[in-house]
Order: structure tokens, then C-alpha cells, then sequence
């Protein structure tokens, strides 16, 4: 059972249990799910700065902290007690393209050959963290939520600007991987 | 149960699609149910590798389908859930009834959703990830999310000045 659990769940089986996490939360307590608006809670509490977009009563959204905080507690668990002692298996292609870019390092989920602190002082590495996250950061915002808010709890309730807002989404990604990214893995 | 009048939800609710209102007022340790959710999504996602930034390019690039079956099948299981509450009007565990806010659309959800995309593909992580990842120990991923913040913070900062 334990070695079943260790290895990588298949789509069939993580896709339901996060759908799940919907219901779940409306019926504990009239929540909707959604992970990014946990990024404005912190703005809210640590620097609101008189910005009236960061004043409001962030004590009111103090479950979607906590929520935040399962998570990663959540990926401590999986990490020590559930992890799976073999490498990332990566798509042949998608392994040649990175080989290019001198990824071969499959030890962790994010590539240490780009993700790691002594890369974080790399043209490369600077813009692949610093400039990524800001983009998660402003990009959720504007667009009024995540892959969460807008991809999972909008369209489960047939929200018409949520499916505009995922499938810009994707078609950002798609740009991003395909035709930027390969520039900025080659700095 | 004591309703309150919430004179900053109108605020709160703003460009956020997972702020909803529960007349109730609770102790904090209530909210250790979230943490629980949280915990057992968080496992999830570590163990389906939904967060892994391999994925993330598997996706964007067609080469695998795990990460369009995790979506696929999340919201297909949300859909079939929200249909069920509103169809058999299931309350909440205090017997609250569920409730549901439109979204309206403006032009944030075309251009933040694009910035979005980028942002997405570069760290191969959405909000959720970053802060499972850093769990996993890619202490690394602390830069990541802190960047996000500060991107938030900005678009906060800037927010009358950008076309919605």
C-alpha cells in the first residue's frame, strides 16, 4: 500500500481529488476555492501602504492563509513521509530540448540546473524566479485569479470570463514555452 | 448566529474570485479546517506532480497529457459538485446556504490572464505550487513566491491606471 502511495498518482486519480477540494470547501464553510488571493491577504497584512486595492479586513480572508499554509505543509509531508526515490521521468523530447540547455538534472520537480540559489545570481536564473513570480503575482491579479479561482471554481460554476481568463491562460503558456522560453533558457 | 453588515466586502471581493461571505462569526481555530483541506491538496499535488515545472512544459508543449487530465477531471468532478448544491440546495455544515457570485468580465482576464501564462510556464507554477514546493524543500521557491507577492502588490499599486 505504502509503496502504491509512493510512486507519481496518475491524472485519474489527483484530477477528482482536487475537483473535490471544491465542494469541500463550500460546504465547510461557503468557501470558494482559490489560492492567489492569499498573495494580496499578505500584501494586505505586511505593506497596505493607504493603497485602497489593500485596504480591507484581511482577518475575513484568514482561512484562504491557512488553506495556503495546508499546502505547504501538506508538500512537507509529501516530500519526507510519501516521497518517491526515483527521478522525474520526462518526455524523450522535451528531454533533448533541455539537454540543450544544460537541464539534466531530474532529481527534484523543478530542474536545480535552473532553480537553485546559486543560479538565482544568473542573468538566467534571475529572470526564470524573479521575473516569473512577478508575473504570477500581477498576471493572477489582474486577471482576478488563478489556475484555482478561475480554471477549476469558475469554470465548475460556468463562469463565461473564467474560461476567457484559461484559455489566456494556456495561450500565454503556450507562447511562453514554445517561442520565449527557449531564448531565455539559452542566456 | 449574528449577521453582521460588511461594509468592506464590496472591496475584498474585488478582482478576487474566491472571497465568500459567511454570515457566521468563528473562533480562529475554525479555520484549522482549511488547514486540513489544505494539507490532503498539497499531498495531492506533490504526488501527481502537478507541481513539477517538467510537467508544467510537458503541458505547454503537447508532449504529455497528465496535466490536461488533472484540469480535465478536476473541473468535470467541480462541475458535476456545484450542479449538485445548487440543484439539491445543499447548505453548509452550519446549515448556511451555499452561495454563488457571477463573475463579470473585463479586459484583465484577457491581458493579466496572458501575463499569467508567461509567468506560468516560466516557473511552472501557479500560486498553489509555489507554496507546496517550498514545502518540498525548494527553499529556492521562496524567491519565487516573494516576487509574486511584489507583483501583486504592484498590479495593487497601479491598478486605476491599467485598462479593465
Amino acid at each position: 500500500m505504502i509503496d502504491f502511495i509512493r510512486q507519481p498518482w496518475p491524472w485519474y486519480v489527483a484530477g477528482p481529488l482536487i475537483g473535490l477540494t471544491v465542494p469541500a470547501l463550500l460546504l465547510l464553510g461557503n468557501k470558494h476555492f482559490g489560492i492567489s488571493a492569499n498573495l494580496r491577504h499578505i500584501c494586505a497584512m505586511c505593506l497596505p501602504a493607504n493603497i485602497p486595492f489593500f485596504t480591507y479586513n484581511w482577518k475575513k480572508e484568514l482561512w484562504n492563509l491557512f488553506f495556503a499554509g495546508g499546502i505547504l505543509l501538506g508538500g512537507i509531508i509529501a516530500a519526507w513521509l510519501l516521497r518517491n526515490p526515483a527521478p522525474v521521468e520526462v518526455n524523450e523530447a522535451l528531454a533533448t530540448t533541455l539537454s540543450q540547455h544544460g537541464i539534466t538534472n531530474y532529481d527534484g520537480l523543478v530542474p536545480v540546473d535552473v532553480f537553485s540559489w546559486q543560479q538565482l545570481f544568473t542573468v538566467r536564473g534571475l529572470l526564470m524566479m524573479v521575473g516569473g513570480g512577478f508575473l504570477v503575482g500581477f498576471g493572477t491579479r489582474y486577471a482576478g485569479g488563478c489556475t484555482s479561482g478561475h480554471a477549476i471554481t469558475g469554470l465548475s460554476n460556468l463562469q463565461w470570463p473564467s474560461l476567457v481568463a484559461t484559455i489566456c491562460f494556456m495561450v500565454g503558456g503556450l507562447l511562453m514555452a514554445n517561442f520565449i522560453l527557449p531564448v531565455i533558457l539559452s542566456l | 448566529m449574528q449577521p453582521t453588515i460588511d461594509t468592506d466586502f464590496e472591496m475584498r471581493t474585488q478582482d478576487t474570485i474566491c472571497v465568500n461571505e459567511s454570515q457566521l462569526t468563528h473562533k480562529w481555530y475554525h479555520n484549522i479546517k482549511y488547514l486540513v483541506v489544505g494539507v490532503l491538496f498539497g499531498i495531492v499535488f506533490v504526488k501527481a506532480e502537478v507541481i513539477s515545472w517538467f510537467r508544467i512544459q510537458e503541458m505547454f508543449r503537447f508532449q504529455s497529457f497528465h496535466m490536461y487530465g488533472v484540469i480535465g477531471s478536476a473541473v468535470v468532478v467541480g462541475m458535476i459538485s456545484v450542479f449538485l448544491i445548487k440543484r439539491f440546495n445543499v447548505k453548509t455544515i452550519y446549515g448556511e446556504p451555499v452561495q454563488f457570485h457571477p463573475k463579470k468580465f473585463n479586459k484583465g482576464q484577457v491581458i493579466g490572464g496572458l501575463l499569467f501564462g508567461f509567468g506560468w510556464a516560466m516557473t511552472g507554477a501557479c500560486p498553489g505550487p509555489l507554496f507546496a514546493l517550498i514545502g518540498t524543500g525548494a527553499t529556492v521557491i521562496v524567491v519565487v513566491l516573494l516576487s509574486a507577492i511584489a507583483g501583486t502588490w504592484v498590479y495593487g499599486r497601479f491598478r486605476d491606471k491599467l485598462p479593465h
